[in-house]
C-alpha cells in the first residue's frame, strides 16, 4: 500500500525522488490543506474507500492505518 | 513628453509580455504582425466537427512549465497560467523586481471568463459522481480574479490588486484604471492587462448563439474587420501583460521606457446586453475623455488601434464614433484591427492590442488590417488594409468595448 501511495503522492509534489515513509507528514510533503484534500480524495478513488477528513490524519502512516480499518 | 497634471505622476510603460495566436513572446507575436500573419485554423482543443463555427485562433505551443512549478500547473485554470506566463514576461522586461518596495507595486489583470475549462470539467464531474467529488480547487481555479492574485504572490506585489471583469473591454479597463492609481500616486508601478482561456464547446456554443461569431469558416477571410463581407468575431485566446510605472521611479532606476501613457476613458452605452448603441455616443463619449485627459489632438500622427472585432455592428459604430470625435480628421488617421491576425481574445484583447500601440510607437510600422478586400459604404476610414505601412507615429489609442455596453480607451504618446 505504501508504494501505490507513494506514487500517487509524487503527483502532488515537485520533488519526484523524495522518499516517503509512512512518518513522512503533509508538512514535509509542502502540501496545505486543500493540497491534502485533494491527495485524500485521490486515495479514496484508488482504494475505494470514504475517508472521513480529520485533524488525527496529519501523515501516509495515518492514511493506511485508517484505509486497513476500512478495508 | 507632455507634463501630468499639476500634482500628478507622469506614467510610463516599462515592460511587455504576451502569449498569443501567433506568438508566445512579444517579439514573435510583433514579427508575425507586420508581417500579416494571422492565427485561424480548424478548432484542435475539442473536437468542433458540425458546429456552425469549426475555427479559432489558438495559441500553440505553449509550456506552462516554463513559467510554473510543475505541482502548481495542475491547480491553475489555462487563462491564469497565461497570465502568469505573460506577467513574467513583463515583470523580466521591466527589470523592476527588487527595485522596488513591494507595497508599492500592484497587480490589476483581469478577465473576462476566468476559468471556464475548469467550471465545464468540474460540472461534468458532478453529473457523473456528484457535488462530493468536486477538487477543493474548482473554486480558486474558476474565480476571474486569481490570476491577478498568483502574479502578487509570485512577485511579492502587495499594493493595490483590482482584477477588472468587463467581458472584452477587461484589459483596457485594467491598464486604465492602473494608470490614474500611478497618476494619484497609490502605487509606483502595476502590473496590468488581462488573460483569457475560453476555447471551449461551453464558449463556442454561447457565442455562435447569441449571433456574435463569423459565419464563415475560411481562416483567410474569417476575421475581416471593417470589410463589407465580414459577419462575426473569431474566437481566440491567451494574455497580453504590461508593466505600468510611475515616470521618476523608472528615471531614478534608470529603467528602459516604451512611452507615456497619457489618457484614460471609461463610459457605457447603457443601452443594450450584446449590441453596441447605434449612434455609438457611448463610444464616442470615451474617445474624448480619452483624448481630453491626454491633451493630444487627432491627426495623421496618431495610430488608432480600434476593438475591430468584425461583427457588422461593431465596425460600423464603431467607425462612427470615431467621426464623431474627430469629425473630417478622421480620414487621415491610420486605424487598424489586429484582430484580423489573433482573433478575439475577449478579455485580453486590450492587452494584446495595448502592446500594438505601443510597439507602433517604439517602430513606427503599423500592422495591417489583414483579409481586407471590400469596402462598406458605413466603413469609409483608413484601416491600412492587408500590408504594414510605416508612418510618422506619436500618439496612439487603443479601443476596447465590451459586452454590456463597456466602453474602455487609453492614449499612449512618446
Amino acid at each position: 500500500m505504501l508504494d501505490k501511495i507513494t506514487e500517487i503522492v509524487h503527483v502532488y509534489t515537485d520533488n519526484q525522488t523524495l522518499a516517503v515513509t509512512e512518518q513522512t507528514t503533509f508538512t514535509d510533503l509542502g502540501l496545505d490543506s486543500l493540497d491534502t484534500v485533494e491527495l485524500l480524495m485521490k486515495i479514496e478513488d484508488e482504494f475505494s474507500v470514504r475517508i472521513e477528513m480529520t485533524e488525527d490524519i496529519q501523515s501516509v502512516g495515518d492514511i493506511i492505518s485508517v484505509i486497513e480499518k476500512l478495508q | 513628453m507632455l507634463m501630468g497634471d499639476l500634482g500628478c505622476n507622469r506614467v510610463v510603460v516599462t515592460g511587455l509580455g504576451c502569449v498569443s495566436p501567433i506568438g508566445n513572446d512579444v517579439k514573435v507575436f510583433w514579427q508575425n504582425l507586420i508581417a500579416g500573419k494571422h492565427g485561424f485554423g480548424e478548432i484542435t482543443k475539442f473536437d468542433a466537427a458540425g458546429l456552425r463555427t469549426t475555427i479559432a485562433a489558438e495559441v500553440k505551443d505553449f509550456h506552462p512549465e516554463d513559467y510554473i512549478d510543475k505541482s502548481d500547473i495542475r491547480k491553475t485554470d489555462l487563462y491564469a497560467q497565461y497570465a502568469l506566463a505573460a506577467a513574467a514576461q513583463a515583470i523580466e522586461d521591466s527589470g523592476i523586481i527588487d527595485r522596488i518596495e513591494p507595497h508599492r507595486i500592484g497587480v490589476y489583470v483581469g478577465s473576462g471568463t476566468g476559468g471556464i475549462s475548469t467550471f465545464i470539467s468540474e460540472t461534468c464531474k458532478m453529473m457523473s459522481v456528484g457535488p462530493d467529488r468536486i477538487s477543493p480547487f474548482f473554486i480558486p481555479m474558476m474565480i476571474a480574479n486569481m490570476a491577478s492574485a498568483l502574479i502578487a504572490m509570485k512577485y511579492n506585489a502587495r499594493g493595490p490588486n483590482l482584477p477588472v471583469v468587463s467581458a472584452c473591454a477587461t484589459s483596457t479597463h485594467s491598464i486604465g484604471e492602473a494608470f490614474r492609481a500611478i497618476k494619484y500616486g497609490h502605487a509606483d508601478a502595476i502590473i496590468a492587462g488581462g488573460a483569457e482561456a475560453s476555447i471551449n464547446p461551453l464558449a463556442l456554443g454561447g457565442f455562435i448563439n447569441c449571433m456574435a461569431l463569423s459565419t464563415s469558416n475560411d481562416p483567410d477571410n474569417s476575421s475581416i474587420p471593417f470589410d463589407n463581407r465580414r459577419s462575426g468575431f473569431v474566437l481566440g485566446e491567451g494574455a497580453g501583460i504590461l508593466v505600468l510605472e510611475n515616470y521618476e521611479h523608472a528615471l531614478r532606476r534608470n529603467a528602459d521606457i516604451y512611452c507615456e501613457i497619457c489618457g484614460y476613458g471609461n463610459t457605457c452605452d447603457a443601452y443594450h446586453i450584446t449590441a453596441p448603441h447605434p449612434e455609438a455616443i457611448g463610444g464616442a463619449e470615451m474617445i474624448r475623455l480619452a483624448m481630453d485627459e491626454s491633451g493630444l489632438q487627432g491627426d495623421e500622427n496618431l495610430y488608432i488601434n480600434p476593438h475591430g472585432t468584425s461583427t457588422p455592428m461593431n465596425d460600423k459604430a464603431e467607425t462612427r464614433a470615431i467621426k464623431r470625435v474627430f469629425g473630417d480628421i478622421a480620414y487621415r488617421i491610420p486605424i487598424s484591427s489586429t484582430k484580423s491576425m489573433t482573433g478575439h481574445m475577449l478579455g485580453a484583447a486590450g492587452g494584446i492590442e495595448a502592446i500594438a500601440a505601443v510597439k507602433v510607437l517604439e517602430t513606427g510600422m503599423i500592422p495591417p488590417t489583414l483579409g481586407y478586400q471590400e469596402p462598406d459604404p458605413d466603413c469609409d476610414l483608413d484601416y491600412v488594409p492587408n500590408t504594414a505601412r510605416k508612418q510618422d507615429i506619436n500618439k496612439a489609442l487603443s479601443i476596447s468595448l465590451g459586452f454590456g455596453g463597456h466602453n474602455a480607451g487609453i492614449v499612449f504618446c512618446q
